[in-house]
């Protein structure tokens, strides 16, 4: 028996050393979640081993960063003024752009609070060297200089400026292991921009990205952005991840591809990361703080009224008034298929909607013109037959006087005061703009009933009333539908023989 | 290649290494195989410390020595990686009980010997990782014959010239 370990102790020296590495093995692999921490013994042989290993790095590394500092302060100084100079001008550009983007972030989080969604911002983050690597080709794993003791936790995402770059997985006091993106045994939930299609990001065998078990998709385009879905727990929504750089089928799945990505983070060469140590559903106060001095020095955001006004001169009316102040704003009471009413205004007249008399008091078919299409006074009005449809009741067109009304054009005198018809529609026809306070159309006196009355065509024809929109286009009454209410009584018309409504009742 | 008959076995040269070489090498080897890459991403291509167990193993000639040098490194090495330690631990001990096994019998000290001794070292950890990976653990595992010429033929090169350095360390026994 001695003869037997003597002679073949070599031998079974190498059985028992694969026999218990093989053990270690099978216990790890029996490990409940894969890539997650681990504890016991395998987390007390990488915390030795990094302990050895780590601290030649960061000095390897800190003797590196100090003659590259050294380099970089004194000796490359020269354009320094110029880069301070365009950063400042970087800077002033992207607060404007900043301010640009707030009244769309600011409706974004307004619907998010209609929502009850909670949005993540990165509220914390702890800048850190990368020092090492694993030295295999096929694990992917960064070493980081900091550790548990700067405020590090496993599980925490790590990003750069341009974009994700993984999550830490084990955290010692003064190292932390960074798992990146590439590895095999990595995972991060995100969403294609476009065609927000979900799915789950992780290593292939070459080292690179891709989004794997994704139903075939004709919307799935190269160069398109990929983004944090936040659907992990790990990374915040909406951090950038890279672009689609090609689609391969999936040899396991048919039906099924593999959307290799393009990351945005350049994987090969990071030198510094940020770990993302904190996140909250409040928006940083350095944050806030920037947007709103953006905010300030842009100036208030135009309403798109006001832009298209300024884009359109012939919109605005010099004689306008101004508008009111402290006017009640224009509900419409929850409905959206009402009208809105109009506000209470400051100086009421007779052409206000309060004060005018209601249409089941109008005489019929005295007031409101049967206007028929006209060329165009001057015959500079190129007219589209089907055009923009504004409004459909009365109620729409007496609620909105300064559409509909010369009350607000600075010439109302003399001007016949147009009534609305129950029943009657606004048709918008495009027009070239033209001033409201201009209009010939409107300026003019005109009588009204005679014209109504029965008059036929050919005879004096009246000039038709033309209300331009500010959108520029020319709005027209149309023959309304009479229907009159059988429980009131019908009035006399004025006229032997009233005109009837042509077909379909428009204009 | 030289093999050694039973005289020249007889007094075939058996090193020894002082305990700072024996500890400090393998250190360094592990620390510049996880620090070269984050500057040269190619330098991934070279694996440093089978380079180190194989030499250990051909100089002791001891093939309990050279398993425990093999597993130890190899160990360390899984160790630094995100995947399950025991990988390079298996590979590196049984290159190790192998090539301390050869070393009693091939002379070595030759160029040339050293040259395709560690090619073959090469390939055959590459094949015991494979093996590991992709029957014991059902992981998926990359192989491509002309990436692992390459790699072998990179490594055994190398191995030539820092076996040359590494002589000047060992002391005779």
């Amino acid at each position: 028996m001695e003869s037997f370990f003597s002679r073949y102790k070599n031998v079974l020296v190498l059985i028992v050393v694969l026999l218990a590495q093989v053990v270690g093995l099978a216990v790890q692999i029996r490990h409940p979640v894969p890539g997650a921490p681990e504890t016991g013994q395998n987390r007390l042989i990488r915390y030795w081993v990094v302990s050895l290993i780590s601290p030649p790095e960061h000095w390897v590394h800190a003797t590196g960063s100090g003659l590259r500092g050294m380099w970089s302060n004194y000796a490359y100084l020269r354009g320094v003024r110029r880069q301070n100079r365009d950063l400042k001008a970087e800077v002033q550009r992207l607060r404007i752009e900043q301010a640009g983007l707030l009244e769309d972030a600011r409706q974004g989080q307004r619907l998010q609070q209609m929502l009850s969604f909670k949005e993540n911002y990165i509220s914390a983050t702890q800048p850190a060297q990368v020092i090492g690597t694993s030295g295999s080709d096929v694990s992917h794993v960064l070493y980081l200089d900091k550790g548990s003791r700067d405020g590090l936790k496993p599980d925490m995402p790590v990003i750069t400026p341009d974009g994700i770059v993984g999550k830490l997985k084990e955290v010692l006091p003064h190292t932390s292991q960074l798992l990146v993106i590439s590895d095999q045994t990595s995972g991060a939930g995100v969403v294609l921009e476009t065609s927000r299609i979900r799915g789950v990001l992780r290593g292939n065998l070459l080292g690179q990205p891709e989004i794997v078990n994704i139903a075939r998709d004709d919307r799935i385009k190269v160069g398109e952005r990929i983004l944090t879905s936040g659907g992990d727990g790990v990374y915040p929504r909406g951090l950038p991840v890279g672009v689609v750089e090609r689609t391969i089928p999936d040899p396991d799945h048919d039906g099924y591809v593999a959307v290799v990505v393009r990351t945005a983070a350049n994987l090969a060469q990071l030198e510094e990361v940020l770990v993302i140590t904190r996140v909250s559903d409040q928006m940083p106060a350095l944050e806030q703080q920037d947007i709103n001095r953006s905010a300030i020095e842009v100036g208030p955001q135009k309403r798109a009224a006001d832009i298209l006004s300024e884009r359109l001169p012939g919109l605005k009316d010099p004689n306008a008034a101004a508008p009111a102040v402290g006017a009640a704003p224009e509900t419409t009471g929850g409905d959206p298929g009402r009208p809105p009413k109009p506000g209470v205004s400051l100086h009421p007249d007779r052409f206000s909607p309060s004060t005018a008399r209601p249409a089941n008091s109008s005489i019929p078919l005295a007031a409101a013109p049967p206007v028929t299409p006209v060329a165009g006074t001057g015959g500079a009005v190129a007219r589209k037959p089907a055009a923009v449809h504004v409004g459909a009741t009365a109620g729409a067109a007496s609620s909105a006087p300064s559409k509909t009304t010369p009350a607000r054009s600075g010439a109302t005198t003399g001007v016949t005061r147009p009534q609305t018809v129950p029943g009657a529609s606004v048709q918008a026809v495009k027009a070239s703009p033209t001033p409201v306070g201009v209009t010939p159309a409107i300026a003019a006196p005109r009588k009204a009933s005679p014209a109504l009355a029965g008059t036929t065509p050919g005879t004096t024809a009246p000039r038709k009333p033309r209300v331009v929109s500010p959108d520029g286009s020319i709005l027209e009454p149309v023959q309304p539908k009479l229907q009159p209410k059988p429980a009131q009584p019908k009035p006399q018309p004025q006229t032997a023989a009233p005109a009837a409504p042509p077909p379909g009742g428009r204009l | 290649m030289a093999l050694l008959n039973a005289h020249s076995r007889r007094n075939v040269e058996v090193h020894s290494f002082s305990w700072m070489v024996s500890v400090l090498v393998p250190l360094a080897a592990l620390g510049l195989q996880a620090y070269l890459p984050l500057h040269f991403w190619r330098f991934g291509i070279v694996d440093l410390p089978l380079i180190i167990t194989v030499y250990f193993a051909v100089a002791r000639r001891n093939p309990i020595a050279g398993t425990l040098t093999g597993a130890i490194i190899g160990i360390a090495q899984d160790a630094l990686t995100a995947r399950p330690i025991g990988i390079n631990g298996i590979s590196k001990a049984i290159i190790g009980y192998l090539t301390a096994s050869i070393g009693v019998r091939i002379d070595v000290e030759n160029h040339g010997t050293r040259l395709i001794l560690n090619f073959g070292a090469a390939m055959l950890n590459s094949a015991i990782t494979l093996l590991i990976v992709h029957h014991m653990l059902a992981m998926e595992a990359p192989w491509s014959w002309v990436h692992e010429l390459i790699r072998s033929v990179v490594n055994a090169l190398l191995a030539v010239v820092l076996f040359s350095l590494l002589d000047r360390a060992k002391r005779e026994d």
